[in-house]
């Protein structure tokens, strides 16, 4: 190979381009490399050295979900077919992945009532980010409006998007567990560009959804702002569409279709919007078409969208997407089909419905608040928390997250999120009741005691 | 022109004894060729693959939930048993060409082998079903990876601290402009323009407009680097960073790299490493030792994690000292007592830029890559990368494929090269997209196709390590045999491909009346 290069050695190519200053010359400071059974031996060290959600009874929500994953998911996300390929640039011979961006574009659409959806974002909170520049460039306006119900982590991500933007974030607080009507009516004016909230809301309190897209719409005489809602998939068997009550743009995450917690990724953000603002979504779109023989087929398109066309006139500087988390997306949906997300919405809501009644009931825990919860519920407890999940993880229950926290609010001491999947039975309830009630007792006992 | 290898998914080329562009050539298989359905014109009412668990608590009362707040109309989602799902998905899969299959030198995206012991390192429970808000204590494999992986490429890439959040190349690039713009406000100074070179990445200029910065294009010299003239012209107190690939888009490691960082660092800006170019000099050559304050690393490339058909991607960014006090939160640190937190209290944080901590799952697979190939490893295989570019670009010379797709820059190459099809357009009548899609034929990926922007009718080429002699071989050999025939007839390539489950698609019409979910009856 060197002679065909005409060169007498490797270092030779180096040594013609690489000025001397700049070569590292000595060994890199790592281990030397590994057999492979070795290293399996070291990842499964570091996995073993983790508590997963398949070793204790575990209530951890608050973004993430464990959901059940079907083994079929598994089985297609590994196939080389799906997993090894880059982006479809090439579609001709990328017709698998092109069609599962079309089938998953339909199933979003369907899912939140929207008639424009792309091929996924990276994940829930920076898809906000992504809806916020969409508003941006529609109307040039430069405050964002944003319920405090909206996830801690996306209003961070808002804020640190926004300050790229030259955009203001204003926050509207909740009352009584959901985004307060006449507040967020007031905080939107004509400067406003985007106004977001979250269905169900951080504190698994479904808003009224309707009340909250009209008021914003309604709120200045001329054009409104963009209504963007920050929903949770898995709710939408039977929750409200978002494109049924007056939202714009519905962003989210998608891990609880089908994906995997992975200690918080990959996973896959959703996009949807109405069609006035299709030339202005980010990233990825798979399009319909057919070839010169006149066969159906699918494309990206809309492409002069995108960052590697118009360059720093992009709608997004996103390239990649999260084909394969999408597709585990799409998948997932398609096995639970028509029936079961309905089916399946029924049962988390009567879950957390019976889990809320049953924790709520149990001295020194109270209800957050009193609104409709479908798979996530609020509490508050009588003594402090952290230490409550501490006595709890000793009997292997992990009662949920610490509110405060996430959130840092003064107004969230004492409370716990606690997420109710399909995973968790009457029983696993009934467990978790009798655990966090024999904690908050044994934690205010010695907090009198002291 | 023979067959490549009984193992390609489309061998043969296709066309033998068929006159070209009219349709006639064979069909791969049935299976491939058969009309697109999608899953939503599939199954019957009632069908189902999900069993609900049973309802083991009381029926809700309907005051629960509010009819006002209720779906009207349920999601159409297909109603398939799980055979019909099964069959769907793998038959549409067999409609992919992917890197498991065949030669894959798509430039600039690093195609190398995706080792399974990664997937299945993934797939353990302890990473897979780790909630990410499980308590630091109860995580501390995890934190304990993360903690690694962020030293490992510290030291890949001379720089001293890393943060993994961002999501991908792209999201580590905002990153990485808000973290300069971030260092400049901290200082009192408000610096509004970033340099970019016109042989940049999309990325980059979009980037930097959502970072509310202004993009200026530095010109690229007749040897293809930096041109230095015009930057010390377009380097002033304005400023924030000059963004730079190294060795850059067209494959070549720029010489004046230092003089570069002089300069830019003599205004007072930051230097900006877009790391999608790591793979040439891993153990060779450290951007922080270049001058850069800031890199991104693409885990997808350069350490292997599968690309997935379009992601999920994972884009690290590394900083020197006097950036990191603004690095995204969280970062994973280390206690005096050897355990790992993350550390989320960090005054001067640009803040998060994305929920939890980034795409473990694809930590878990370039940590795995990194531990198997150890420092020796990781400079072989760059050290490969390299030597196999310069010997495709050799071979290709020797079969006299230059004479229509000259190298566009340079004599040698780093870990890519970046060909003209220019006289091959005059002289051949054939464009650098026939050329593409004449390849499809043939068994191969195609290269990357028209980029960089300033090279005419350009053609990408990136092999990687993971390649044999004989595949490169093979390839040159197809390049050669595609040049000979467009000789004796374009039509071909014009044409092509043949042999693929579909051919070439009306683009034109897709975007003008966009099509994009399957219509419902």
């Amino acid at each position: 190979m060197l002679a065909a290069i005409g060169v007498s050695s490797l270092q030779e190519i180096f040594d013609r381009q690489i000025p001397e200053n700049v070569r590292l010359g000595r060994d890199l400071d790592l281990p030397p490399g590994r057999p492979e059974q070795d290293v399996y031996a070291e990842l499964a060290r570091l996995a073993e050295a983790n508590i997963s959600s398949e070793q204790e009874l575990s209530f951890l929500g608050a973004g993430m979900y464990d959901h059940y994953v079907p083994a079929l998911i598994d089985m297609l996300m590994e196939r080389s077919e799906f997993l090894t390929p880059y982006t479809p640039y090439q579609p001709e011979i990328s017709q698998g992945g092109l069609q599962v961006m079309f089938e998953y574009q339909t199933a979003i659409s369907e899912l939140t009532g929207l008639p424009v959806s792309n091929a996924s974002t990276y994940e829930g909170p920076s898809a906000v980010a992504a809806a916020a520049y969409l508003a941006k460039l529609h109307n040039g306006r430069s405050r964002i409006v944003i319920s405090a119900g909206l996830h801690p982590h996306t209003i961070q991500t808002l804020r640190t998007y926004a300050h790229g933007y030259g955009m203001d974030v204003v926050e509207v607080p909740l009352s009584g567990g959901v985004t307060d009507l006449d507040a967020w009516s007031a905080a939107v004016d004509a400067d406003t560009s985007a106004a977001i909230f979250a269905q169900p809301n951080f504190y698994g309190a479904v808003e009224d959804a309707q009340a909250l897209s009209d008021a914003a719409h309604g709120a200045v005489e001329s054009d409104g702002p963009v209504v963007i809602a920050q929903v949770d998939p898995i709710t939408l068997g039977i929750l409200q569409a978002p494109g049924e009550c007056g939202v714009d743009v519905a962003v989210g995450e998608g891990q609880s279709l089908g994906n995997r917690l992975d200690f918080g990724g990959p996973s896959f953000g959703l996009f949807a919007a109405r069609e006035e603002y299709i030339r202005r979504m980010p990233g990825r779109i798979a399009g319909e078409t057919l070839d010169v023989d006149g066969r159906r087929g699918f494309v990206l398109t809309l492409q002069t969208r995108e960052q590697h066309i118009r360059r720093e006139k992009a709608t997004s500087n996103i390239c990649t997407a999260q084909a394969l988390n999408a597709l585990g997306g799409v998948v997932y949906l398609t096995w639970l089909g028509r029936r079961g997300i309905v089916e399946l919405g029924e049962l988390l809501l009567a879950r957390t419905h019976y889990a809320r009644e049953t924790l709520a009931a149990l001295p020194g825990v109270h209800k957050l608040h009193e609104q409709p919860v479908v798979r996530e519920l609020a509490l508050r407890l009588d003594a402090d928390v952290a230490a409550v999940r501490r006595r709890c993880a000793e009997q292997g229950v992990n009662p949920g997250a610490d509110l405060q926290a996430l959130t840092g609010r003064p107004e969230d001491e004492g409370g716990l999120l606690v997420a109710i999947t399909e995973r968790r039975s009457r029983e696993d309830v009934d467990r978790l009741a009798e655990t966090l009630g024999a904690a908050v007792a044994a934690e205010r006992r010695e907090a009198v005691s002291v | 022109m023979s067959p490549i290898d009984d193992n390609h998914l489309h061998a043969d080329p296709g066309i033998e004894g068929h006159h070209p562009g009219a349709g006639s050539a064979r069909a791969p298989t049935p299976l491939q060729r058969q009309p697109a359905t999608t899953i939503f014109q599939k199954g019957a009412p009632g069908r189902r693959a999900f069993l609900c668990p049973e309802l083991d608590v009381p029926q809700v009362p309907a005051e629960a939930l509010p009819e006002r707040f209720r779906r009207a109309v349920p999601p159409r989602l297909p109603e398939v048993s799980e055979p019909e799902i099964v069959r769907h998905y793998v038959g549409i899969s067999k409609r992919n060409f992917d890197l498991d299959s065949g030669f894959y030198p798509l430039g600039s995206c690093t195609m190398k082998h995706n080792p399974r012991l990664h997937e299945r390192a993934a797939a353990l429970p302890g990473h897979a079903r780790l909630h990410p808000l499980q308590d630091p204590e109860r995580a501390q494999g995890a934190l304990e990876l993360m903690w690694n992986l962020q030293q490992a490429l510290g030291e890949i890439s001379g720089m001293a601290h890393v943060s993994l959040q961002p999501s991908a190349g792209s999201h580590g690039e905002l990153a990485g402009v808000l973290l300069s713009r971030a260092y400049h406000e901290d200082r009192g100074e408000t610096r509004h323009k970033v340099l970019t070179p016109d042989t940049a990445h999309g990325t980059n200029p979009a980037t930097v407009t959502m970072a509310g910065l202004e993009v200026v294009k530095v010109a690229t010299n007749a040897d293809g680097g930096v041109d230095v003239e015009d930057l010390r012209a377009k380097a002033d107190s304005d400023v924030a960073c000059l963004m730079l690939t190294n060795p850059n888009t067209l494959g070549l490691f720029d010489p004046n790299i230092e003089e570069i960082a002089a300069i830019v660092h003599g205004v007072g800006a930051t230097l900006y490493y877009d790391g999608a170019n790591l793979n040439a000099v891993m153990g060779l050559s450290r951007p922080g030792d270049m001058g850069f304050d800031i890199v991104h690393f693409n885990l997808h490339k350069s350490f292997t994690q599968p690309h997935g058909g379009g992601g999920p991607g994972s884009g690290p960014i590394g900083v020197s000292d006097r950036i990191a006090p603004y690095l995204p939160v969280p970062v994973v640190a280390r206690n005096e007592d050897g355990t790992f937190f993350l550390d989320e209290e960090r005054e001067k944080t640009i803040g998060r830029l994305r929920g939890f901590h980034g795409n473990y799952g694809c930590f878990v697979r370039s940590y795995a890559y990194i531990r198997s190939l150890g420092a020796d490893g990781l400079k072989d295989a760059s050290e490969t990368a390299v030597l196999n570019a310069n010997y495709l670009l050799a071979r290709l010379r020797q079969l006299g494929v230059d004479e229509h797709l000259p190298l566009a820059y340079g004599e040698l190459c780093m870990h890519e090269f970046v060909l003209s099809g220019g006289p091959m357009k005059r002289e051949l009548k054939i464009k650098t997209l026939d050329l593409a899609k004449r390849l499809l034929d043939f068994g191969f990926h195609p290269p990357t196709v028209y980029f960089p922007l300033l090279v005419d009718e350009a053609l990408m080429v990136e092999p990687t390590e993971t390649e044999t002699k004989e595949t490169l071989d093979a390839f040159a050999e197809a390049l050669a045999a595609i040049l000979k025939e467009a000789a004796e007839d374009p039509e071909i390539a014009q044409h092509a491909p043949y042999t693929t489950p579909v051919r070439r698609l009306d683009e034109v019409t897709a975007a003008k009346n966009p099509v994009i979910r399957q219509e419902l009856v």
